[in-house]
Formats: structure tokens, sequence, C-alpha cells
């Protein structure tokens, strides 16, 4: 349960960065953050294959892709015409002083909310680097909790109920993928055919 | 033990973090990531569901939804360039050639 809690407050957290950083570099990177929390939750719940294949897919592929493509529209930093627009902003503040959970009259939630704007400002000299050394701390407790439960043994396949489960290991899944569900495995690589076709097509369109 | 009632609500405020982002947000690049947290909570459902049943369908399920992301990133991303291309910029305001 500790390690649980553990997990699911990074994970919380860089969902929250994601959605409240302004530059798109560091949501990315929030991103990656919380791909690799959730395969730590995989292994929790006696995924471990699921767990790899979200280390691949997700922080591997997909997160590189959001990096290339954030690098290549500019650095990330958002210019003029990107700013939020004033009510979406104060759609942001209200969001960010409700979670607060002190919504106590106009004033003090007008307060919070530069307060948190000015948390989420690029102008800050501050700013940037609280938010950096909040992900560093993230990631190094992701990596102390992943430590502690490799060394406690909590990260480990328990061996009672799992056997008819299969530990989700790849024999496991590999069984029933290519048997029940032969026909859905073939079908997605259909899709990925027309993923990749689709996207070729676009990024060679000039015109 | 860890109830799964805990994994459920956890992948439901993930869920609900997403659904703010998509709506908050202006920058399409945001607002994919959102949807990718989203597909991830439901993937944390999926998996959580699989274990309290022990049953596997719900991983392969997750497989599934992985393959989809992983393909709908793809031309995303492919839109988002071009869009960047033409219009240059990635504030979704801006983009209304579908207004009518």
């Amino acid at each position: 349960m500790f390690l649980f809690i553990v997990f699911a407050a990074i994970a919380v957290v860089a969902a929250l960065g994601v959605i409240l950083s302004r530059k798109p570099v560091y949501s990315a990177l929030f991103l990656l953050l919380n791909f690799a929390t959730l395969a730590a939750m995989y292994i929790l719940l006696q995924a471990q294959f699921l767990a790899a294949v979200q280390i691949i897919v997700y922080a591997g592929a997909i997160v590189v892709l959001f990096l290339f493509v954030v690098m290549l529209i500019g650095g990330g930093e958002l210019g003029p015409g990107d700013r939020e627009t004033s009510r979406q902003g104060a759609a942001l503040r209200s969001l960010v002083s409700l979670s607060n959970g002190l919504p106590k009259g106009d004033k003090e939630t007008r307060k919070q909310g530069d307060a948190a704007t000015s948390l989420a400002s690029p102008h800050g000299s501050a700013a940037p680097r609280l938010r950096g050394s909040l992900a560093l701390v993230l990631a190094v407790l992701l990596l102390a909790a992943v430590g502690y439960g490799l060394v406690t043994g909590h990260l480990f396949p328990v061996q009672g109920n799992a056997a008819a489960f299969g530990q989700g290991s790849v024999e496991a899944i590999g069984a029933a993928l290519y048997t029940d569900y032969l026909l859905p495995f073939e079908l997605t690589s259909v899709l990925l055919l027309v993923g990749m076709v689709g996207a070729v097509v676009l990024a060679k369109n000039e015109g | 033990m860890v109830p799964t009632s805990s994994y459920l609500i956890l992948s439901a405020v993930l869920f609900c973090i997403g659904v703010v982002g998509v709506l908050i947000r202006r920058n399409v690049l945001i607002i994919f990531m959102s949807v990718e947290m989203m597909l991830n909570a439901v993937n944390l459902t999926f998996a959580a569901l699989a274990k309290h049943f022990l049953q596997l369908n719900g991983q392969i399920f997750v497989l599934m939804a992985m393959v989809v992301a992983a393909a709908e990133v793809a031309v995303g991303l492919a839109i988002v360039m071009t869009v960047v291309r033409h219009k240059d910029t990635t504030n979704i305001e801006d983009v209304n050639l579908l207004k009518g």
C-alpha cells in the first residue's frame, strides 16, 4: 500500500505538471515521468510484460516523437500568439485555486490564482527552477520507491493466486494473443500500416 | 495488498486531469499529451480489473490500446507538423478551417 501511495502521488503530480507547464518541453518530460510511474503500477499489478511494453512504446517511442515535434517547431517556447486567452487563463486560475481547496472569497481566490500564474509563468526566474527541482525530486522519489520495492520484494510477483493468472508473463500473454485474439492481433498490424502510410503521406505532402 | 478500488480511483483522477488539460490548454501538443494521459488512465483500469478478476483479457486489451495510441500519435503529430508548416502556429484557436 505504501508503494502504491508513493506511485499514485508521483503520477498525479506529474499529470498536473503536464497540463500546467507553459513550455511543451516540460510537459513532455512530465509525461515521461507519468508513463514511467504507470509502468511501476503495472508491475504492482503483476503485469510485467505490460510494464516493459509501456516503457518501450510510450516512454521510448511516443515521448521521443513528442520531443522531436516540440524541437522541430521551435524549442517549445510559447510565442505571444500561443498565450492562453483570458477566458482560459481565468478558468485555469479558478481551477488551480479550486484544487487548492480554498475558494474563500474573490480576493483570496485571485491572490492564489496569481500565485499559480506566476508559478506557471515562463518569465519568472524562480519558477522554472522550482519546477525543475520538483521534477527532479519526483524522479528521484520514483527511483527510490522502485529500489525499495525491489529490495524488500514488494515488486516481485506474488506466488499464491497469481499462478492461475500467469503473472502477466510473456508466455501467458502470447498464448492468449495467438489463439483467442488472433484476428484482433492481425487487424492491429493493418492499423499500424494505415497509420504509417498516413504519417508518410502527411509529411510528404508539400502543397 | 492494494484494493482494486484505489487503482480505479487513481485512474479516474488521472483521466479527469487529462480532460481538464484538453479543456483548458490551447496548445495542440499539450492537448495531445492530455489525450495520451487519458488513454493511459484507461489502460490502468484495464490492468487493475485484469488483476481483480485474474483474467488476461484486460491485459490483451491494454496492448491493443497501446497500438491504437501509437498509430494515433504518429498520424496526429504528422497533422500537427502540417498545420505548423501551413499556418505557423500550434494554437488551436487559429486553426478553424472547418468552422463554416
